[in-house]
């Protein structure tokens, strides 16, 4: 009964996430949430046809994903998912530790300034110039590949925030099988392949991804073309 | 303990005045290391390996880059005059416009300013958009942290003062008192803190910074 009590302490929360279903940064927020246990409704967006709601809740960027708490919206998914961790603390996503805690913060950093521009523009480019954006992806990977060094996952033991963000990678693994690209491979890139499946088949992780063969037709048709790559 | 801090910076560079107002602002002592974009020191490529870029904290050897992530690092480590606020909404909403600052208006701004003169008037008008949505949000507060200054405004540097040099050298008109009254005045208020107003670079100096920089660029076409 105690335990109860203690745990009533919380008020009635509403907790609402406009997102949609193939966006890689709304999915974040559902990692974080299902991670840590939070009940929240979920809205799929038209981006086509924004909801009232979302240009109430995002009028600067109109943009998803948004997470309402109490009717108090943020948006920005690197923004939310700190605040998921500053609100619900059990489960934490970010470390304790000042300095690893801005390590987490840098590399997060890194994938949405780097790594995420990089891999929209492959799957936009052809020829010659998809070419030298692979061997960008594959610099930025090779980095991002000497910050996991041995561990299981970037924030450790567990699931941390840049493994959260890291799901960028998952989206590439798509869109070079969508596209008939070769970017990450075991070959090139043994210990983040073996990331890349531990993250995949993390249980929670894997709830939150966008159904496979809809991501890949989804990729298809938005990237793809009918003329043949030169 | 001991306590060793050092901060590897640039003069002119706003990212670099960012981290020395947070630290000015908890006392913290700490060793200034300028140095030469142009030829890179082996301690700057050492310590930011990934970007090469300035400011680079070093706290006891270690080194932590990105100027917002470093400011978050610093309020955590030296809770004096703190820079970020106490409750989890406020803080995502700091973030939010910190972010919003350095991912749309600083380009923004930059852009309207190095543009070709055919580009101009539109990369003003997109400037303006980021001004106004600034200027909405300050509202009539003080700083954006409230009665002072707090992350936000440390983020903002960039539009307190280095926007009115570019637009004295470039000639080009940004933040207008007709067109952003409370956002002017925000400006005057924070360039007038003495924590602010200590840390900026000369006018002068900056102002022959960027005039060579509009020199060189007309010479290469």
């Amino acid at each position: 009964m105690a335990a109860i009590s203690l745990q009533t302490e919380t008020m009635a929360e509403e907790v609402k996430l406009f997102g949609t279903w193939a966006s890689v940064f709304s999915r974040r927020i559902e990692v974080a949430l299902k991670l840590k246990g939070v009940q929240f409704e979920y809205i799929e967006e038209n981006l086509s046809n924004k909801s009232p709601a979302l240009l109430k809740y995002n009028p600067v960027h109109k943009k998803i994903p948004v997470l309402v708490h109490n009717g108090k919206p943020v948006a920005e998914s690197l923004v939310i998912l700190e605040y998921i961790d500053e609100t619900w603390k059990h489960n934490p996503i970010l470390p304790t530790d000042p300095y690893e805690k801005a390590m987490a913060r840098f590399w997060a950093k890194y994938i949405d300034d780097k790594l995420l521009p990089a891999a929209i523009k492959v799957a936009m480019s052809k020829g010659e110039e998809q070419k030298g954006v692979i061997e960008e992806i594959q610099k930025q990977l090779k980095t991002l590949e000497s910050e996991l060094k041995e561990k299981k996952f970037f924030g450790g033991e567990s699931l941390g925030f840049v493994d959260i963000a890291a799901n960028t990678i998952v989206w590439l693994v798509v869109a070079q099988e969508a596209l008939g690209m070769e970017i990450l491979t075991e070959e090139k890139f043994p210990v983040l392949h073996g990331w890349y499946q531990r993250l995949v088949d993390d249980a929670v992780f894997k709830e939150c991804m966008p159904p496979r063969e809809q991501h890949l037709s989804f990729v298809k048709v938005r990237f793809g073309s009918s003329t043949p790559s030169k | 303990m001991a306590e060793e801090v050092k901060l590897i910076g640039m003069w002119g560079s706003p990212f670099s005045r960012r981290v020395e107002i947070a630290l000015k602002l908890k006392g913290v002592q700490y060793e200034y290391i300028d140095v030469d974009l142009t030829n890179k020191s082996p301690l700057l490529l050492k310590s930011n390996p990934v970007h090469k870029k300035v400011p680079v904290l070093l706290h006891n050897g270690k080194p932590i880059a990105e100027s917002l992530v470093i400011l978050e690092y610093i309020d955590e480590t030296w809770k004096a005059n703190p820079i970020l606020p106490q409750h989890p909404y406020d803080r995502a909403m700091a973030r939010f416009w910190a972010k919003y600052i350095d991912e749309k208006c600083l380009p923004a701004l930059w852009n309207a300013c190095w543009c070709e003169k055919k580009d101009r008037e539109k990369a003003v008008e997109e400037g303006n958009v980021c001004l106004k949505t600034l200027e909405n949000e300050l509202k009539d507060k003080k700083f954006f942290g409230g009665e002072s200054i707090g992350f936000v405004d440390i983020a903002a540097n960039f539009i307190g003062f280095w926007v009115g040099v570019l637009e004295d050298v470039v000639g080009v008109e940004l933040l207008t008192i007709d067109k952003f009254p409370i956002l002017c005045k925000w400006r005057d208020e924070y360039v007038g803190c003495s924590v602010i107003k200590e840390n900026l670079p000369s006018k002068e100096k900056l102002g022959a910074y960027f005039r060579t920089r509009v020199e060189s660029a007309s010479q290469s076409k």
